[in-house]
């Protein structure tokens, strides 16, 4: 328990680094997420039939993304997350040692 | 050599594998039971999450899920992998930099509270007891199979496999392990499928073979395949038929039931540090989306092959002959799938052929009065045989379909030797250590993990003999109960400061308790078949069947905590740092049990 609060205190400049750190990362996931709600619940379930003009393989764009874009879009999210905020953790110099 | 010997020596060698790797690297203090030493490179860990996580329900069930229904059940593909984008982005980090060994610590120091530690405890018992239910029916299923024995005792026979197996290490011996299955279950998933595309599109890899051309006829394989089922008066393929919303609210539960499962949280304590564990659940997505690429190839490719075996001239021509199923070898697995009572076929009219097709379809009535058919003869065909029949019905050597068995037990056993451990943890861990008897041996806290694991055991055997769907959708039940009660109170904790004690208790229990009341309306109270008031063809609220109302659930949690939240007494300060420190990367040490 005690450990959990030693770093509490404000290291490098104080709690308005950590605030401005916060507000960056939860930025970057609303982004992230915007796109994961929209090849999924978007592309593939109710706009499909806004894409249903678009033809992939037999079938439409819309039933490519339910059942293997948003899975890659999914893979390239998670990927660019993790690269993003261990850059922000260095600027912030918030990085484990 | 005979098919169940080579299914014997297929199965028999995984299984030594993976016992002879638990040997080794046996569990022996408390925290190697738990958590390993925290020496699990990303990519490793990747690996075994993936091995954990993907279970009967993606190995076995879920394909034929999507061949029986086509598009409409991709949610399970989004929302078994969408998921780990919540986990990556909302839980993952912080709750590695937390450092504590089980999720229901986390609940319990964050709320500062001994209740809400018991009520998460709770939540995660029902919810780890009904995957694992699961998971023994896809057991069942496999061992049914491969020993030639019905479904039932081969339920029992897997029961007592998986409970020897899983006593015999902790997350460590289980890590390694799960390397092992990972790699046995992926080739077994993808041969089959490699062949099935080559025969029927020419390409090697499922996934493009699915948007490509059908060799046979030169049309794409997917408008084939609509046309085929449309003749024989099913629903089309690629087409949306059930309510967007139910679509929309069983994808989201499936979406944010994966970020709270316990035993896949789990598994990101165990990474060395923060950075890692964001790195670790995209390699484990990538391990996962392995076999989530392949699956609906799978699935579209033996609905094909189904009903091209079952009308040999073509959906115009007469139907497969009941001498043809009888004595052709191609139809060979009919019989051994007939044996574990999960298939059957009934010449209705006496005409000596068996002619499938939707007899509920007015159109189709018409034809079947004209040919003297009386009903669809393949009267029985349950999705969860799919996968598994799936090498025999594309006449596949029998190296092929020994292979497929042992990737299927490997799924099964790894997924319930994952929830075991983590149903063990929370019982000794939390629920005596942490609650009732403080002052537990590290001797007598391993015996009471092990003791819970046989009772959960025996627990979900009973519970599994009445299945509430097929595995997947079992599983999907577990997935509801954990969206609806875990994941709201690990956001809130993480990223609000305004929601205290009083709210996460209340959020939990009121999740908790209106999916579980909503699920046993419609599958029955606890399961037990004809207790149910409703059912899912038509659900109590509008369109929303009980494996979608996770989502409700958990909207229910998020309103429930914020309104008790604001009505009494503020987060204390030191909470507030603790939360702010889980914020930040910076000085994550190693997990500490706390007490």
């Amino acid at each position: 328990m005690d450990e959990q609060n030693t770093n509490a205190d404000p290291k490098r400049g104080g709690g308005k680094d950590q605030g401005a750190y916060w507000a960056t990362n939860i930025r970057i996931i609303a982004g992230c997420l915007v796109i994961w709600a929209l090849v999924s619940f978007g592309f593939g379930i109710i706009l499909r039939p806004l894409l249903a003009g678009i033809e992939v393989g037999g079938t439409d764009l819309g039933f490519w993304f339910a059942q293997q874009g948003s899975i890659l879009v999914f893979l390239a999210l998670i990927f660019f997350y993790a690269w993003r905020m261990n850059k922000l953790d260095r600027e912030y110099g918030v990085e484990e040692e | 050599m005979d098919q169940f010997t080579l299914n014997l020596i297929f199965v028999g060698g995984s299984f030594a594998l993976y016992i002879g790797i638990a040997i080794w690297a046996r569990a022996g203090s408390t925290s190697d039971f738990y958590a390993a030493s925290r020496g699990v490179h990303p990519v490793t860990n990747g690996m075994a999450t993936a091995a954990d996580w993907m279970s009967a329900a993606s190995f076995i069930s879920m394909a034929g899920l999507i061949a029986f229904t086509g598009y409409d059940n991709s949610s399970f593909l989004m929302g078994w992998t969408g998921g780990y984008v919540l986990l990556a982005l909302l839980l993952a980090p912080y709750l590695r930099k937390f450092g504590k060994f089980t999720v229901s610590e986390f609940v319990g120091d964050r709320f500062y509270s001994q209740s809400a530690r018991l009520v998460a405890v709770i939540c995660l018992l029902v919810a780890s007891i009904t995957y694992v239910i699961g998971q023994m029916q896809g057991v069942g299923i496999a061992f049914g199979r491969f020993l030639e024995i019905d479904a039932t005792t081969g339920l029992l026979i897997g029961a007592c496999v998986v409970f020897a197996y899983a006593v015999f290490g902790g997350m460590k011996g289980v890590t390694y392990t799960q390397v092992a299955q990972y790699c046995v279950l992926i080739t077994a998933y993808t041969i089959p499928a490699v062949f099935i595309s080559l025969q029927l599109t020419g390409t090697p890899i499922p996934g493009l073979g699915l948007f490509g051309e059908h060799t046979a006829s030169g049309e794409p394989l997917l408008a084939k395949l609509d046309q085929i089922v449309r003749d024989l008066g099913f629903a089309e393929y690629t087409a949306a038929h059930g309510s967007t919303l139910n679509m929309v609210l069983f994808t989201l539960s499936l979406m944010i039931g994966t970020a709270g499962l316990p035993h896949v949280i789990m598994r990101f304590f165990t990474v060395p540090k923060v950075s890692d564990a964001r790195w670790s659940t995209g390699w484990t997505l990538v391990f996962i989306a392995l076999l989530y690429l392949t699956a609906p190839a799978v699935g579209a490719m033996a609905r094909l092959n189904i009903s091209e075996l079952m009308w040999p001239n073509g959906t115009e021509g007469a139907a497969v002959s009941v001498e043809q199923i009888e004595t052709s070898p191609e139809y060979a697995w009919m019989a051994t799938w007939q044996r574990t009572g999960l298939l059957d076929w009934e010449d209705k009219n006496g005409d000596g052929r068996i002619q499938y097709y939707n007899d509920k379809n007015a159109d189709l009535q018409a034809r079947a009065e004209a040919n003297g058919w009386q009903g669809n003869e393949l009267t029985n065909f349950n999705r969860d045989i799919l996968v598994l029949a799936n090498p025999e019905i594309a006449s596949l050597p029998g190296w092929v379909i020994g292979l497929v068995a042992a990737g299927g037990l490997a799924a099964a056993l790894s997924t319930a030797a994952g929830l075991l451990l983590a149903i063990s943890s929370a019982v000794s861990h939390d629920l005596l250590k942490g609650q009732l008897t403080p002052n537990m041996t590290e001797k007598q806290e391993l015996l009471a993990a092990r003791i819970s694991m046989a009772a959960a055991i025996v627990l979900a055997v009973i519970l599994g003999l009445n299945p509430p769907g097929f595995a997947a959708q079992t599983v999907a039940l577990a997935f509801g109960i954990a969206a609806a009660s875990i994941f709201p109170a690990l956001m809130m904790g993480i990223f609000s400061t305004r929601i205290n004690d009083a709210g996460a208790v209340a959020g939990m229990l009121a999740g908790l308790l209106v999916t579980v009341l909503y699920i046993f309306l419609h599958k029955g109270w606890f399961f037990i078949p004809d207790t149910n008031t409703f059912t899912d063809a038509d659900p109590l609220l509008g369109p929303i069947k009980s494996t979608s109302f996770g989502a409700v659930g958990a909207a229910v949690n998020f309103a429930v905590a914020y309104i008790v939240a604001g009505m009494t007494k503020e987060t204390p300060q030191e909470i507030k740092d603790l939360v702010a420190s889980v914020r930040v990367p910076k000085g994550a040490g190693a997990a500490v049990s706390g007490h």
